[in-house]
Formats: C-alpha cells, structure tokens, sequence
C-alpha cells in the first residue's frame, strides 16, 4: 500500500506541474511533452521525405532518359548540369547516396520510430509523459541539428557524401578519389554523429518508460502490438547504434588524423599513400553490424502499427497474439547474426557464408508468422477499408513480395549474381522502404485524429493509396528484370554499353511511374495540411478501437489524461467477442461489466479472487 | 452484485524500477556495446596479421591499481551516505577525484611511454587501437569525474543522505561500471597482443 501511496502522490504533483500557464517557446518548440515531440518528428521527417522524393526523381531522369536536355534544371543545380545539359555524373552519386541515408534514417527511423513511440508509447500505456521530457526534447534537437548539418552538405561546393548511403572507405577516406569525400563527408559524418545521439536518447527513454510507467493492469501479455514493436525496435537501436559510432569514430580518425584502420596500399595518380595495415573489410563488418539490425529498426515499428491498424479495421482480435511477440522477439534477436550476408562477395571464407546464409534463411519463419497471421486476422473479418486499413494491407503485399526475393539474395551462390544489381535494390526498397513507408502513411491516417483531433479526408486517402500502391509496383517490379540481366546500381549511364540498351524502354517506364508515384504524395501533403485546419472534428474514438489513447481527451493536454489514469482490465484486442453488446471492448472495461461476453476462465479469475481475499479488499481499493 | 464484482477485480501496479536508475543502466548497455564494437574490430584486424608487437606500458600496472583504489573509495562514499555519515562522504568522494585524476595523468604518461617506444597513433592500426581504448576509456572517465563532482557539490549543499540516496547510487554505479570497463580493457590488451 505504502508504494501506491506515494505513487498517488507523485502523480498529483505531476499534474500541478504541468498546469501553469505555458510560453509559445516552451509549448511549441522547445516542448518536453511527448505529443509535441511527436509531431516535430513527424513534421521533419515529412520535409525529409520530401527531399528524398525528390532527388529519387532526379536520378530517374537520368537513367529513364539518358539522352534528355536538363536545361531546365538549371536554375536549381546550377554548376552540376554540365554544358551539355546533362547531370554532373558526381551529382547523380551524390542524389543517389543523399536519397539513401535521408530515406533510411531521417524518414524511416527518426520519422517513423520518433514519431510514433513518442506519441503512442505513453499514451497506449497509460502514461502521463516519456520517463524523462527532458531527454526527449534532446532526442528532437539532436536530431533537428544533425538535419540542419545535413542540409547545408547539400549545398557545399564540393557536393555532399558521394560514397554511397552505406560511405564504404577507402572511397569515402579519401577526398582525392571523388569530390563529395571532402567536406560533404565530413559534414555526413558530423551529421550522423548528432543523429546516433539522437536516437540514443530516445530509445533509452522509450524502454525506460515501457518497463517502468505502464499503468495499473498494463502487463506485458497486455501490451499492444504496436508497443511491444516500438519496445524491441528501441532495443535493437541501443545495441547496434554504438557499433556505427565506433566504425564512423574510426573512419573520421583515418580521414582527419592520418591513422590506418581501413586504408592500406592505395596508389592515387602512380603515389603511393602513406598509409598501410588498414582493412576496408573491417568497415563492412562494423557498419553491417549496425545495417542489417537497422533494416528491422526501420520495419518493425511499421509491422506494429499495422497489427494494430489491420486487427481494429478487421473488427477481429489479431491472431497469434502471442505468436506475434514471439517472432518479433525472434525477428529482434536473428537481426544481430546475418550481417555478413551483405558481404558474400567481398572474399569472406565460403564456409563463414554458409553459416550466414543458413541464419538468414531463419529469419523467413518469423517473418512468414507475421504474414501468416495478418491474413488469417484478415480472414473473414468485417473489414473496414480506411486508408489507414488499405495502407496496412498494402505494406502486407509489400512484405511478402519483397521477402520472397529475400530468399534469392540470402543464398550465397544466387548473390554473386546478383549482389549490387538492380534485383537487390528492387529488393529492399519493397520489403523494408516502400513497406516502412506504408506503415509510416497508415500510421499518420490511423492516428490522425488523436494528433489533431480532426480527420483525414477519406477519398484523398483512397486516392493516394492507389496511385501509390500501384506506383511502388510499376517502380519496383521492373528492377528485378533489369537486376537479373546484370544491370548494376549506382552506375551514371547505361547507353555506354550495348549488353544494357535492351532495357532502355524498362527504364523509361520506370521513372514514369516514379514520377506518378511522387505526384500521388502531394495529395497526401495537400489532406495531412488541410485536414490540419479545416478537417472535420473528431468523435472521441473514430475508429472503434480498443487501444487506451481513444479514453484520452480529443485534444489531450500535457499529462494525457486529466483525472486519473485509466487501470487496464484486458488485451486489447476483444474485438467482436462473442456476446458482448457492441464489437470492441476497450481495455479498460473490467471483465465484471461483461459477464454477457466473458469467457468462463475470465468469469473464474474474478470469482477466485473474490473468495480469496474477500471484503478486506473492498477498504484498499476505496483507499487508493 | 455488478459492482461488488468491479471491486474484487485488482489489476496489479506493473513491477517497476526508478526510471533514472533504469536509463542509467541502459546508457551503461550502449557503451558496452560500443566497446565490444571496438575489441571485435581488433580481433577481426589482428587476424589478418601486418600487425605491430609491443609490450603495455609499465605504468598501465600501476595505475590500474589506483582507479581500483577509487573504486574501493567510492563505495565507501556510498556506504557512508547509507549511513549518513555526511563527513566521510566528503573525504571520500574527494579522495575518488583525486584518484581519478591521477589516473587520467597516468593514462597521459603511459602514451608518453608508447611513443618513446616508437608506438604511435598514426601507424599500424596495432598502435592507433591501443590510443582508441585508452582515449576512449578516458572520455568516458572524464564524463565519470563530473559526475562525481555533482555528487560532491550535492553532498555539500547536504542534499546526499540516507533518505536521498538515488544521485550517489547511480554515481556509484557508474564509476563501478566505469573502472570494470578499464580492467576488460587492460586485460583484453593484455592476453591479445
């Protein structure tokens, strides 16, 4: 009793403290309250996205229209449209390798785990706030910091980071082998210093709070798929983040203090540098070891919000509960052992590759759980086709679609044919880029309303969906032929080489749908912007949804909840429960207000306790 | 009935730890991970040969033995606080800056000592490693040091006592951490050279 005592305490004072008046600068920007901190990171993730977007186009254009005037560009790239009206070949490097470390990091992890653990982490497990606001304003300044340093790289003389979003040295070592290893590098690398601290700060605020500030009744078995994704997504950054600290600490010694843990015998222009004893391959297994974990960083919160999403929209409680924690936790801890199937053909040992292949080949069973039970949730449902619902079903599609292709590249000998061709990069941007951005999209349609307390126009929504999904296949799916003819990625030009022409039209239609995939993004922008202010308001819990943020007030302030914390009596996914009135039972309905739905062992556990502890409970619970 | 019923159904408080504690735990985690991030690296680089041989410096012995020391004084720190015994607190947590201190000076002297042994930072990665792990360590130590010191101005300002124990628990833990990491270090260095 003495501990709820002080708890009851603690939480009064909590919510005195946040009642006084606040300042626009307190409130807005330098905000501790987590919904705030979510949006901020929804809002620069969007920006990111956007660039993202963008430069995808740019680099489209090239390969879908190599011999097209990009006069008109001018304007905007100035010096990096040659005299002939063609891209800068060192600039297409630069797009490509700026696309992929602002889509893997500033979009799908900070965007998306930043966003949502902020904002649903506290509110779905019944917290008045992240263990420690404090941090948590960090988290986004850090990250806001580490934007700014990589948005002025793009504007440097000498280009940004050209060496590919995963920088392997001695190209990214050396300024002399490509103009963009100068400063743009460095600036990269500053950048993703800042945004490593980032990232720290907040997974150590969202297990933190996780474990320790779930409200009365919240027990893990009771926790919503979406936490116990964004709990092991947190997990999985703690303890790979450090390694890319420790490869980009050792990189920025070799390029800035002359030491050589990744360069040796490297001749520019007939010299010889001075360095030797260095191993590129140590790079590879420093910064996989942080990658491949970071592919799941980037999935697994989007597969947890869609549990959430495709169980509330099915009107079906999810299936495999349990099953689903499980291959999570399986998917989380086998993340660690496969780094080295992104380095089949760098010379590793052929015995070392097996061991690899066969641990990556182990991934498809959680990962195929998963699917699994999505459809069998989906499985004669009462489906409500929000987007948020079309969205979720999509990233289904996506996942399975790109996980089959996983197959072909987790086999050895399949990826010496394949490795760094198209099919590879057809690969991952279905499985975990297109996939983690549908989440990510479900996500803001589900949540829209709790943000803002307005809702998204539906019918932009079904529209985006379907320019989108249809778009993310025309994009993709031609890439896999393209990387099966050989075609590798990263190259500038294609028309050089007569073997690579027969696909020219492939690619033509490619950046078509690209650009009308990218078009769709700005119905998107147009509805989140709009609904904003002039969406239509709002019922308390729009989508009958069992989950605890729909208790929250509509526009909830700082402190979530304004009485007391809801207790938690339940799952959260008692949809359509055989006798109950209506088809969801929010979690924190006692079972004794449901004796019509109960299961018999649920009417058997408060009966037990009854008998067991009689009257003297009555007095403790009116105490507290 | 319905609400007799509502009554006997107690959902449990969730087991829990003091936040702060917990964070701190998961901070050390992340070092952790950071070292063995760079032990790993020095295994996979040492295998592949092309590898400097020199012996640690002398003076790693010694001064291993003084951060030890500073870990005895520490604790001693902590189980005067449980005791509120306020003026040992003082001297002890002084005297664990001061050994700190001396042990950075020390880390100092023994890159003197490599570099008088022809071992430098810019050279064979078997040399620049071995100024890593220190250097780092050092950092770190440093953030230690600091640490301590807040300790030390809250305990003069009589806010570390017995029915406040939470900043010196942590600062306690943390500079336990802190002196087993250096001890893996030393002896890592020492059975892989």
């Amino acid at each position: 009793m003495a501990i709820a005592d002080i708890h009851v305490a603690e939480d009064t004072h909590h919510e005195d403290h946040l009642d006084h008046e606040q300042s626009f600068v307190t409130k807005y920007i330098f905000s501790q309250d987590h919904k705030t901190i979510a949006k901020q990171f929804l809002i620069t993730g969007i920006f990111w996205a956007l660039m993202g977007g963008l430069m995808s186009l740019v680099f489209r254009l090239q390969l879908g229209f190599p011999e097209a005037t990009l006069e008109w560009l001018r304007p905007i790239f100035g010096g990096w449209i040659t005299e002939s009206g063609k891209l800068e070949p060192e600039f297409y490097l630069a797009m490509v390798t700026m696309h992929g470390t602002i889509m893997v990091f500033f979009v799908l992890t900070a965007g998306l785990s930043g966003t949502f653990s902020n904002f649903l982490i506290p509110l779905q497990i019944g917290a008045r706030d992240m263990a420690s606001g404090f941090m948590n304003m960090l988290s986004y300044w850090f990250f806001f910091v580490s934007s700014v340093v990589m948005f002025i790289s793009l504007f440097i003389e000498t280009g940004p980071a050209m060496g590919g979003w995963v920088i392997y040295p001695p190209l990214s070592a050396l300024p002399q082998a490509i103009s963009g290893s100068g400063l743009g590098m460095t600036m990269w690398l500053i950048a993703m210093m800042f945004f490593i601290v980032s990232t720290m700060l907040g997974g150590i605020n969202y297990i933190t709070t996780i474990i320790n500030l779930r409200t009365r009744g919240m027990s893990f078995t009771r926790l919503p798929l979406t936490i116990w994704a964004f709990f092991l997504t947190a997990i999985l950054g703690l303890l790979s983040f450090p390694v890319l600290v420790a490869a980009v600490l050792l990189l920025i010694f070799d390029r800035s203090f002359g030491t050589s843990f990744y360069l040796s015998d490297i001749y520019i222009g007939g010299e010889a540098l001075p360095n030797s004893g260095g191993s590129p391959i140590l790079f590879q297994h420093l910064f996989w070891f942080l990658g491949h974990p970071e592919v799941y960083i980037v999935i697994l919160p989007a597969l947890g919000i869609t549990s959430e999403i495709i169980s509330t929209n099915s009107r079906k409680p999810i299936f495999g509960y349990k099953a689903m924690i499980g291959s999570l936790m399986a998917i989380a801890i086998l993340s660690f052992v496969v780094w080295a199937h992104h380095m089949f053909i760098t010379g590793m040992n052929p015995f070392l590759g097996s061991v690899f292949m066969l641990l990556t080949f182990i991934i498809a069973v959680p990962s195929a759980i998963k699917v699994f039970n999505y459809i069998t949730t989906l499985w004669r449902g009462n489906i409500i086709f929000t987007p948020a619902m079309l969205f979720s079903i999509g990233l289904v599609s996506f996942f399975i679609t790109g996980g089959v292709t996983g197959i072909f590249l987790g086999s050895a000998a399949l990826d010496i044919q394949l490795h760094d061709t198209y099919f590879v990069v057809a690969h991952f941007h279905i499985v975990m880029g297109s996939a983690a951005f549908f989440g990510m999209v479900a996500g803001v349609y589900h949540w829209f309303p709790k943000m803002f307390g307005r809702m998204m126009d539906a019918r932009l929504g079904y529209i985006h969906f379907w320019m989108s999904f249809v778009g993310v296949y025309s994009v993709f799916f031609p890439m896999h032929y393209i990387g099966i003819a050989g075609f590798p990625r990263r190259y500038y030009s294609f028309t050089n080489f007569d073997a690579f022409n027969s696909y020219a039209d492939l690619n033509a239609l490619i950046t078509i749908a690209a650009f009308i995939t990218m078009s769709a993004q700005f119905i998107f922008l147009f509805n989140f912007f709009y609904s904003i202010f002039r969406g239509r308001k709002t019922p308390q819990n729009p989508w009958n949804s069992n989950t605890l943020e729909w208790t929250a007030p509509i526009n909830p302030e700082h402190g979530n909840w304004p009485g007391e914390i809801p207790t938690v009596y339940r799952w959260p996914y008692d949809y359509s429960k055989p006798g109950a009135k209506e088809d969801f039972i929010p979690q924190n309905i006692p079972f004794s207000e449901t004796p019509e739905s109960n299961f018999p062992n649920e009417t058997e556990s408060i009966k037990l306790q009854g008998i067991d502890k009689g009257d003297a409970i009555i007095v403790d619970e009116t105490e507290e | 009935m319905v609400r007799d019923l509502q009554i006997v159904e107690e959902p449990r408080r969730p087991v829990s730890m003091d936040p702060k504690k917990f964070a701190l735990w998961l901070f050390i985690v992340t070092i952790i991970m950071l070292f063995a991030a760079f032990t790993s690296a020095y295994i996979v680089r040492q295998a592949e040969g092309n590898w400097l041989d020199f012996s640690l410096p002398t003076i790693f012995y010694w001064n291993t033995g003084i951060l030890l020391l500073s870990s005895v004084t520490m604790q001693w720190a902590y189980n005067s606080a449980k005791r509120d015994d306020l003026k040992n607190i003082k001297t002890a947590i002084s005297l664990t800056i001061v050994l700190g201190i001396c042990f950075l000076i020390s880390q100092i002297f023994g890159w003197g000592m490599l570099v008088d042994a022809g071992v430098f930072f810019v050279g064979n990665p078997s040399g620049s490693f071995m100024y890593i792990f220190t250097g780092l360590h050092g950092v770190h130590l440093i953030s230690g040091i600091f640490f301590i010191i807040m300790v030390l101005i809250a305990t003069v300002k009589y806010n570390v006592h017995s029915k406040n124990i939470l900043l010196i628990e942590m600062c306690n833990t943390y500079w336990h951490f802190l002196n087993a990491l250096w001890v893996y270090l030393f002896i890592f260095l020492l059975l892989n050279r």
